[in-house]
Formats: structure tokens, sequence, C-alpha cells
């Protein structure tokens, strides 16, 4: 019988985590986004890791005092990140990671959205490099190798394999296969497939081999090798809507006095 | 909102709506071009593909109805239409780089007379915002651009040259300001409609780059 996949907690799921990691984390405006893992690594302290997301902040459905990338660049554990998005997209928004990178202390990589994913995408497939046309004729194709195909110019991108990839999902069975609800599916199997170690916090109960119809699995358990139940709130993170996010604050705000 | 002349935001992206063909598979970026999904297409079936792998959304969900686990690329709470589908960021793009999107309206700081567009870096920023307009400016089958006419400041946005880094190189179409209707043609800028209460010497007076003016230079549809 191989070793259970399942973790009791998630500080135990990160504790092995060397420095210099590169670590990935999936969810796209919070749907699917790995909240309490952020926790649990901000908490593990792992330094000079490079970390791969579609940006760098959680979204308008977390509270101001979630954790989300912002934690590990203000405990200094972050050497750089590869993004689509290193500036916020509106001016009213300031990032932690924004602070850092315009004094020089952090690095970053601006990849457009589909080049980060099939990078991730040809990282899990054993596909070392490929051609797009995205970026062609702009400042991020400069001094870069591009060739033409059938009269159109594409430009060379490089397999972004992870060591490890922190994701979201919604059912899981005891092998690991996945299960994703809604958009919530995303970037997450694609930093799976390209990741040694995939981490998965779990929406609902793990379920005994069998219950996932074969035909309704979103990505094989072979791609994933350490699972957590998110625990219901106040002790693990799930998105909120707006009203709750704020009669939330308004609770915190009397306690505190 | 730079002016407050010409036509309101939910204006200009009526306009870009008119021209979508029926069973055209259409990408809206975020901020303005949002917009566009609340114009009434009558019997014209409309298929919205959302970055995020979502094919087939509806309308905003109502406060408290969220479902927490769907949002369009803004990260809007949104309904699925009867018929939607799911796939995963990679399939998302494949559908967006096999040309598989018909149109894809998106936001922009400047539009040149050429089609070059800039909507991810402003002048002396450090890093910037892509997201998917790269992907999908390269390769969209059409590419639209709603935006105001001029910057906070009073600088044209539709300008002969992009002063600030592109995001894609002659392929813009269509773009709709506030003051009017713009195709990018092979001989350059041309104004095909204007916006009720604006002057053609506003537009020109406006605009950074040389316009080509027809004699008559009708109303912004479905604006008089």
């Amino acid at each position: 019988m191989p070793k259970s996949k399942i973790f009791a907690n998630f500080d135990d799921a990160v504790a092995d985590i060397p420095n210099d990691s590169v670590v990935g984390f999936g969810g796209f405006a919070v749907v699917g986004m790995p909240v309490n893992l952020y926790g649990a690594l901000a908490k593990q302290g792992a330094k000079g890791l490079t970390c791969v997301s579609n940006g760098t902040r959680g979204g308008a459905t977390l509270p101001g005092d979630a954790p989300d990338m912002g934690w590990l660049i203000q405990n200094d554990q972050v050497k750089k990140v590869i993004c689509s998005f290193t500036a916020p997209t509106r001016a009213s928004q300031k990032l932690v990671f924004s602070e850092y990178y315009e004094k020089g202390l952090i690095d970053a990589e601006l990849v457009p959205q589909g080049t980060l994913a099939e990078r991730m995408r040809a990282a899990g497939a054993g596909i070392p490099a490929f051609y797009t046309p995205a970026a062609v004729g702009t400042e991020l194709a400069e001094g870069r190798e591009t060739r033409v195909f059938n009269g159109r110019e594409y430009l060379l991108e490089y397999a972004l394999p992870l060591d490890y990839a922190f994701i979201r999902a919604y059912q899981a069975d005891q092998f690991g296969n996945l299960r994703f609800r809604r958009s919530q599916r995303n970037f997450n199997p694609l930093m799976a497939m390209a990741a040694r170690v995939t981490i998965v916090e779990v929406e609902e109960e793990i379920l005994p081999l069998g219950a996932i119809d074969p035909d309704d699995v979103h990505l094989s358990g072979i791609f994933v090798h350490r699972m957590v139940r998110v625990p219901p709130a106040p002790e693990g993170w799930w998105p909120m809507r707006p009203a709750e996010i704020a009669a939330r604050a308004a609770s915190q705000g009397s306690a505190a006095r | 909102m730079s002016d407050a002349k010409g036509l309101s935001r939910q204006q200009m992206c009526n306009r870009l709506a008119m021209e979508f063909q029926d069973g055209w598979i259409v990408n809206l970026g975020i901020g303005i071009p949002t917009l566009c999904s609340n114009f009434d297409f009558g019997d014209t079936a409309i298929i919205f593909h959302s970055e995020n792998g979502v094919v087939g959304y509806g309308p905003l969900t109502a406060p408290g109805k969220e479902d927490m686990h769907m949002v369009n690329a803004g990260g809007q709470h949104v309904t699925l239409r009867p018929g939607a589908a799911i796939v995963h960021h990679a399939d998302s793009f494949a559908m967006i780089r096999s040309g598989r999107i018909d149109v894809t309206v998106l936001g922009a700081y400047e539009v040149a007379a050429n089609g070059d567009f800039a909507n991810w870096k402003m002048a002396g920023q450090k890093g910037g915002g892509i997201g998917g307009a790269m992907d999908l400016a390269a390769c969209a089958k059409h590419v639209f651009v709603a935006m105001e006419q001029t910057t906070r400041r009073g600088a044209p946005r539709l300008v002969e040259q992009c002063g600030i880094p592109v995001t894609a190189k002659g392929v813009v179409d269509l773009v709709v300001t506030n003051y009017g209707l713009f195709e990018i043609t092979p001989e350059g800028m041309a104004l095909k409609e204007i916006a009720p209460g604006v002057t053609i010497d506003e537009v020109i007076a406006t605009t950074g780059c040389k316009l080509i003016v027809p004699r008559d230079v009708p109303i912004v549809k479905g604006a008089g």
C-alpha cells in the first residue's frame, strides 16, 4: 500500500519546502487560489522563492487580512515573481509587490497570460520550448529568438518547470484525482503537471477511491502528491461575498474595542 | 473620465456590439469593454469567451447570489448560459491562439494610425499588466478598442505612432471613443461616425494623427 497523500494540516504539507524553490500558485481572481497554503508557507518561512502566479495579490472576495503572495513578499521570502500582471490593474490599487519591486528588492518576469499557461503545460508535457505569436513586435520580444513559419513571425518560449505547485480543488479522491468547480480550474491543472510536487487544498471531504467517476476526473492523481482538506471558516480560508467581508471587518472592529 | 462630452461608455460599447455577427465568439477585456455584454443582441447569438476558461457566460449575478467559484476575466461574478463549458487556461488560450475568437474588445492607452496599440504599460511605469491582451491581440480575428478620446490631461489617444510600449502591431480594426467611431484602413485612421454634440473640428483637434474625414459623417448608430 503506497503512502497516503492526505496530510492532517497545511503546516505539515509544506514543512519540507527548501529555500530557493520555484513555487506555482494557482487561481484566478481568488477562484481556485490556494489561500491556506499561502498562509502556511509564510509561517514556514522558506526564503529565496521564485513565485509563479497570474498576479501578486488576492482580490475582492478575500478580506484584507487573508494570506496571499503579499505575505511572502513582506516576509522577505520572495526573490522573484513570474506573472502576467506586475502592476496594479487600477491606479487606486496598492500592491505589496510594487513597493518591493520599485525599491529593487525583488525581481520580476512579466509574461503574457497564454504564454505563462502554455509554458507550464509544456513543462508538464515533456516539451522544452515552443513558438507563439503572442508578444511578437513588443518590448518583451527584444533580443530574443523569433522564427517565421508559413510567413508569420513567432517568438521562442521555454517550458517553465516548477518545484512545487500549490493549488485548490473542489473534490479529490484518495489517489488525488481532482475535480474543479466552475472557473476554479484555470491554471491549477497546468501547475500541477509542471511541478515535481503538487500540494492541493481540497474543499470537500476527501473521497474513497471510485467515488469520482473516471470520466469526471479533471486532473489525474498521477500529478498530485499531497492533499489537505480546508477546514470550515474561521479556521480555514474561504472566499467571501462583499457583504460577508464587511460584516466580518465590523465584528473584528468591535472585538478590538 | 477625461471628458463628459459625447458618448457614454455604455453607448460606446453598444456601438461596437452592433458589429458582432451571429454566432461570433467574443472576448471582452476588463474595464470599459465589459459593458458590451449589456447590449441587447436580440436574435443574434453571441457566445462570450473569458480568458479564465469560460465559454458561454451570461449577465452578472445578482448581489448576494454570487457563485464563489464563477468569475469572468475581470473577476466579476457572472452566470452561465445553457450550453456553457469550462476549460483550463491552456485550452482557453489554445482557442485564442488558434484563431477561434472572432473578436476581442480591449481597452487601450493609445491606438496608432497603422493599427498598433498600447494597453499594458504606462509611460515610466515599472512592471505592467499584460494579462491575456498580447495573446488576444495577436490572434483574434478582429481587434476592437474602446477608450476615451483623450487622456485626463487632454492628450490625444489616437496617435501617429505609439509613444509607449505596444501590445501588438498592426492589429486594430475599429476604435470607439466618446467622440466617435474610427476605422483603421490601409490609408490610415478614418472617422466613420461622430458622437452627437461633437463637431468634426473637435474630433480633429483631439486626434494626434492624420484623420481621413469623408464629406458626410453620420451620427454614431444608436446614439442619435
